[in-house]
């Protein structure tokens, strides 16, 4: 039987970690995030959890390497700049395949940027943000209960694949405050057993090492193949997403996290003016919902692509409809939160301008 | 026979002579000779071996294995018990 | 030349000699890639010794670093995390707080310990983690050819002080070892080396007193050594370790330098 509470964003997702069984929690404050590690801190330990205030968020991502490495449940949580900071440690833990959860709250940037949620971190949470050639699996809540929700999952997918899974929020939806109800889950039915993990040689086995070290060339090819057929299974088996709407709309709004939740009432609001609009919510923003899309886009008049950003989700959108349907983009940057009825108008630019070209034509 | 002995790796031993330098004897040389690698490997070149491990010590690459005469094993002369009050033991040893 | 003493033991000698050293099973099959008289080779190998002696080769997990000793965990017969570039001692503090019955060791270069990781260093010994550090000083990055460290002596010629190191333009050589000795959370401060046999005896107490410490919880154990790095240096195994004892134990003198209480 769940148990259902009031809580704000970071705080769900912090006391979600510690139901999922997670062993240790390494970072540092940033605002807008440092409630996550305060929670921690102080209600994670008392059940049991190590948590560790580390000197930076360099150190907290190779301490989270060295914990899963050790084969523990561990994550770490910051907001773009130390996000920024733990790029090589992602590689590196992605490279040597190993498990754990990484949380970003999104603040406005770039640089030191803003407080304000944002998107602006989509690229390089999809699109590398480390060095070489590796995916996460990004996770995108749009309310509480999804900040809750995905940890449990995020925690089973990095212990399935082998490999790091990113939650990416944003300040809003960390400091907001709603109503969430916590599942019921038991992590010894859900973590799988770690041979490879450096516990201490035993007597019966060989050595165990964690590297992402691979000096020939060859090797690291190798290394590499098998890497991307993980993310191919991956793409194959993981991809979720949410539809609104879709079954007779014309025109798409294509929206993830707080953009999403907006768009949701702008789609309700278009309805009621007679546009007949739809939303596709992408949760997984790696492995991309390119497939539903590309479905969809056939018969659609148009897409609308809505972020907190200066457009960077939009080019997997491009890359997914492939000129199937004109795709057109809204967006504020820097921290603004756009409001349900700028999404309205943009839209109504896009319908009411086809509109009048299509009688122009005539 | 010398107290001890040493044996090298020769095919592991990279010539960098630091056991040569180590050992106390002065009993370690290099070969003419060269391994696979191309080194020339380390050898023992007196039979005035101690068993002192100064060469394996210093060796980088555990080359060396060394040994040395068996300490004679002490067999009991005599056994002593049942004592309830102080005594005074004293031994005639014959084998002087 | 002189003649060269056969190998193989004789029918008397192996009745009457017993072997009392031999390579330690705690080192894998693997030949060593070091350079000829590298100190790194017996610092490993005076590790695995005691981690062999200590019985305690399935309970310990070290951590490697980036450096010539980026390859340890090929030579060390136990498990082992490679670590990013100075980070090792954070990696080795989050396995020590989820494994704590285990022995835990991080191996760092002067780069890697006293350059880019200093603040983990730093923090993981104000911390007190009860791991042991392990920071091989050759004054130099031996991986990348040679350049200037922050262990670099004044004057000394590398590829990024061409001639010579000056105060003015790199500052002087960080004693990060004496820094890290005021932290209350270290307990056992040492500075060895390798360069005789004796050396090699008192670095081998060094190791086994660290991991007796872990064992007590006493705090960070912290042992330098004081290394050579032939082909940096441009010399030879036997004028490195001649040069070492001339130029860097002045800067760097061997020698307790904390102990516990």
């Amino acid at each position: 039987m769940g148990d259902t509470r009031l809580m704000k964003g970071n705080e769900a997702l912090a006391e979600a970690a510690i139901r999922a069984g997670c062993q240790g929690y390494f970072g540092y404050p940033i605002t807008p995030q440092s409630e996550i590690l305060e929670y921690l801190a102080d209600e994670g330990r008392k059940r049991g959890m190590i948590v560790l205030q580390a000197e930076s968020e360099v150190a907290s991502i190779n301490m989270v390497y060295g914990g899963a490495g050790a084969g523990a449940r561990v994550m770490t949580s910051s907001s773009s700049p130390g996000i920024s900071l733990m790029q090589e440690g992602i590689s590196y833990i992605a490279c040597a395949e190993l498990p754990c959860l990484i949380v970003n709250v999104n603040r406005g940037g770039p640089g030191l940027g803003t407080i304000q949620p944002s998107q602006g971190d989509y690229f390089q949470s999809v699109k590398g943000g480390g060095h070489g050639d590796y995916r996460l699996i990004v996770l995108a809540p749009s309310s509480v209960q999804e900040m809750a929700d995905f940890v449990y999952d995020a925690f089973d997918l990095a212990d399935k694949y082998r490999t790091p899974v990113l939650i990416l929020a944003d300040g809003a939806l960390g400091q907001m405050m709603e109503k969430v109800e916590f599942r019921e889950y038991i992590p010894a039915d859900h973590v799988p057993p770690k041979p490879w993990a450096t516990t201490g040689k035993l007597k019966d086995r060989a050595r165990n090492f964690v590297t992402s070290l691979h000096m020939q060339p060859e090797q690291m090819e190798e290394v590499n193949k098998h890497l991307q057929a993980k993310y191919r299974t991956i793409a194959e088996h993981e991809v979720r997403y949410e539809l609104v709407a879709a079954d007779d709309a014309e025109y798409m709004i294509v929206a993830y996290g707080l953009a999403a939740r907006v768009s949701h009432r702008a789609v309700q609001l278009a309805r009621a003016e007679g546009i007949r609009v739809g939303l596709l919510r992408p949760i997984t923003l790696w492995p991309y919902p390119s497939a539903v899309l590309q479905s969809i886009a056939s018969r659609l008049q148009g897409v609308l692509v809505v972020e907190m950003n200066a457009g960077q989700m939009v080019e997997d959108v491009r890359l997914a409809v492939e000129g199937r349907a004109p795709v057109h983009f809204y967006g504020r940057m820097g921290g603004v939160i756009p409001a349900p009825d700028e999404v309205v108008r943009a839209l109504r630019a896009i319908v009411y301008n086809e509109v009048a070209q299509a009688a122009e034509a005539h | 026979m010398a107290k001890g002995k040493v044996t090298f790796d020769i095919e592991t031993c990279k010539g960098c002579e630091l056991c040569i330098e180590a050992c106390p004897q002065l009993s370690l040389a290099l070969s003419s000779k060269i391994n696979a690698q191309g080194y020339h490997y380390a050898v023992l070149i007196k039979d005035n071996c101690t068993g002192c491990v100064n060469c394996a010590l210093v060796c980088p690459d555990a080359v060396i294995t060394v040994y040395r005469q068996k300490k004679k094993s002490k067999t009991p002369v005599a056994r002593i018990t049942n004592v309830t009050q102080n005594i005074t033991v004293t031994i005639d040893d014959e084998r002087k | 030349m002189s003649p060269e003493i056969t190998q193989d033991l004789t029918a008397e000698e192996q009745e009457q000699l017993e072997c009392v050293y031999a390579k330690p099973k705690t080192l894998t099959e693997t030949r060593f890639h070091y350079c000829p008289g590298c100190g790194h080779s017996v610092a490993h190998r005076v590790l695995m010794e005691v981690i062999d002696e200590l019985d305690i080769q399935d309970k310990t997990i070290g951590i490697a670093p980036v450096g010539c000793s980026v390859f340890a965990y090929h030579y060390m017969n136990i498990d082992m995390q490679g670590a990013a570039h100075g980070r090792a001692s954070a990696v080795a503090t989050a396995v020590k707080r989820l494994l704590p019955d285990r022995y835990v060791f991080a191996y760092q270069g002067d780069g890697d310990l006293a350059a880019i990781g200093t603040a983990e260093t730093i923090h993981t010994c104000n911390r007190g983690e009860n791991i042991m550090m392990v920071f091989i000083n050759n004054a130099i990055y031996g991986m990348t050819g040679g350049q200037m460290a922050p262990t670099t002596l004044l004057g000394m010629k590398t590829s990024t002080s061409p001639t010579g190191r000056t105060a003015e333009t790199a500052g002087f050589p960080i004693m990060i070892t004496n820094m890290i000795a005021m932290l209350p959370g270290v307990a056992y401060v040492t500075r060895q080396s390798v360069e005789t046999p004796n050396a090699v005896r008192q670095l081998k107490k060094a190791f086994t007193k660290g991991f007796q410490y872990q064992k007590e919880h006493k705090g960070t154990c912290f042992i330098e050594v004081v290394s050579n790095c032939p082909s940096g240096w441009k010399m030879t195994p036997l004028q490195a370790n001649k040069w070492l004892v001339e130029n860097m134990f002045p800067v760097y003198p061997p020698g307790d330098i904390k102990v516990p209480a």
